[in-house]
């Protein structure tokens, strides 16, 4: 039979505030983290939680990664000790760009001062893979232990990748997520010249008047366990990981494939493995990254899955709320995700008044609507959607 | 390169302040202390021996460090290097 996985704690730090009930709690009130057309962590304190020698060899997304996993750990009740073997934990922290601050900083001190001048830091803070390594340090974790990175899908193939972990048995626990600190000039710079980046600041998915993502920066983490493990020791488990897929467009490497077929294969073969049909789910927690593209071929793909079932779904974009988190987003979007079913509540696309033709899906404008009855009478299901520059697709589904 | 003030109270205190920005409390920081205590490993040497470069101009391969055992020994071998300028 094959082994379940549970999700047991989550934690994050996002442009709304520190903490996922802050997440959630603002998400779904309709606020925006949104300042100045960027999504910055401004409530991020790191001196409250590291110490100076951890902030002195972390980049900024390390320290997001480990603000947001000290509070999924102890959400999970694992605050003192690994309630497993160490060596049976896994840790699998996903990332875009890794230590990119970090990086350019140090190239502007070579190129101005030299050699001698640049920092024995700089490697171990920019890797892409600090963070999982910074995690595990931080808590003992010895299992596995890995990056994932696939752009904006980096955080939903960790999830999904710890997840495989789990069921195999190779682990009996694994922390996992994404974590993102890209607001540096060079990435803001290079998101506009491709003209990916909203000009007016506003995120505004699936509306008329959208013009691109707001880049934002973050950190999201969730503790799985294998749910006989996790009952073995009286964990409360908050939700159950039932599906993920894995797909790629192998079409282009920025834009996706105008018909939708590779996230529409993601999402059905989620929803396979979740063994949910798709009249069981109740809510989509979209890519929705608010470029013209995404989210017309989202749209589409979503209606090739769910047919006539489509017209029913509530379907919306955290993005809307702080910006896109890239390589963290997928991560913060399945703790919104579940954190959402659990309110048996669908938070809404903030922004969001103007129709255009053929994005005529319930993107849940403005206000959080509960989800419907049966939802509300059964275990509410949900599916959390991530695509990457590359082609990637991601798809996680969760009940709760 | 020396400077005129130069003297082992001030590489002292640009030390102190040096390992107090790498991590450990500026109370904790002594002469006596051990680099084992303050948690101080060969990376942060090699930032300590960067400093030395930048301040006093004297380039010092961490590996000088080798034998130091306390915040006094680090201090002897950056001061029998700076002082003798």
């Amino acid at each position: 039979m094959r082994r379940s996985v549970v999700i047991t704690g989550v934690g994050a730090v996002t442009p709304l505030g520190v903490g996922a009930d802050a997440l959630i709690d603002r998400w779904a009130a309709g606020e925006s983290g949104i300042e100045d057309g960027l999504g910055r962590c401004t409530q991020f304190e790191p001196a409250r939680t590291l110490s100076r020698k951890q902030m002195h060899r972390s980049d900024r997304f390390t320290q997001l990664a480990l603000v947001a996993a000290a509070e999924a750990l102890a959400c999970a009740g694992w605050d003192d000790e690994l309630p497993y073997p160490p060596e049976r934990v896994g840790c699998i922290v996903g990332s875009g760009v890794g230590g990119v601050e970090t990086f350019t900083s140090q190239q502007a001190t070579l190129d101005a001062r030299g050699v001698d001048a640049c920092s024995p830091l700089g490697i171990p803070m920019m890797m892409p893979n600090a963070a999982s390594g910074a995690v595990a340090m931080r808590h003992g974790i010895t299992g596995p232990n890995w990056c994932v990175a696939s752009a904006c899908a980096a955080g939903a193939h960790a999830i999904g990748t710890a997840a495989r972990l789990v069921q195999s048995g190779e682990v009996d626990a694994i922390v996992t997520g994404g974590a993102e600190a890209g607001i540096a000039p060079m990435v803001v710079a290079a998101f506009a010249r491709m003209r990916a980046t909203s000009r007016t600041g506003v995120s505004r998915p699936f509306d008329a008047r959208r013009d691109g993502f707001v880049l934002g920066e973050g950190a999201g983490v969730l503790v799985l366990e294998e749910a006989e493990s996790a009952r073995a020791r009286g964990a409360e488990p908050l939700g159950e990981l039932l599906g993920y897929a894995a797909t790629a467009d192998a079409y282009h490497l920025t834009a996706p494939d105008p018909t939708g077929s590779g996230p529409a294969r993601a999402i059905e073969l989620a929803l396979e493995e979740a063994g949910v049909g798709a009249q069981d789910v109740d809510y989509v927690n979209a890519h929705g990254t608010a470029t013209p593209l995404n989210d017309r071929v989202e749209t589409e793909a979503i209606k090739r899955v769910f047919g006539d079932a489509a017209a029913r779904l509530q379907v919306s974009s955290l993005k809307s709320a702080i910006g896109h988190l890239l390589g963290a987003s997928g991560a913060v979007e399945a703790v919104a995700t579940v954190l959402a079913l659990r309110r048996r509540l669908a938070p809404p696309t903030v922004n969001w008044a103007d129709a255009e033709e053929g994005l005529d899906l319930d993107y849940v404008p403005v206000r959080a609507q509960p989800l419907r009855a049966e939802a509300r009478a059964r275990r509410a299901v949900g599916i959390s959607n991530s695509f990457g520059f590359g082609g990637h697709n991601a798809v996680l589904c969760i009940a709760a | 390169m020396s400077t005129p003030e130069t003297t082992p109270q001030s590489i002292e205190e640009t030390l102190f302040d040096a390992i107090a920005e790498i991590g450990p409390d500026r109370s904790d920081i002594t002469r006596d202390a051990t680099l084992e205590d303050l948690d101080i490993d060969s990376l942060d040497l090699v930032e300590i021996a960067q400093l030395v470069q930048e301040t006093w101009g004297i380039e010092l391969d961490p590996q000088e460090f080798g034998g130091v055992k306390t915040v006094g020994d680090a201090l002897d071998v950056i001061a029998a290097r700076v002082l003798v300028l």
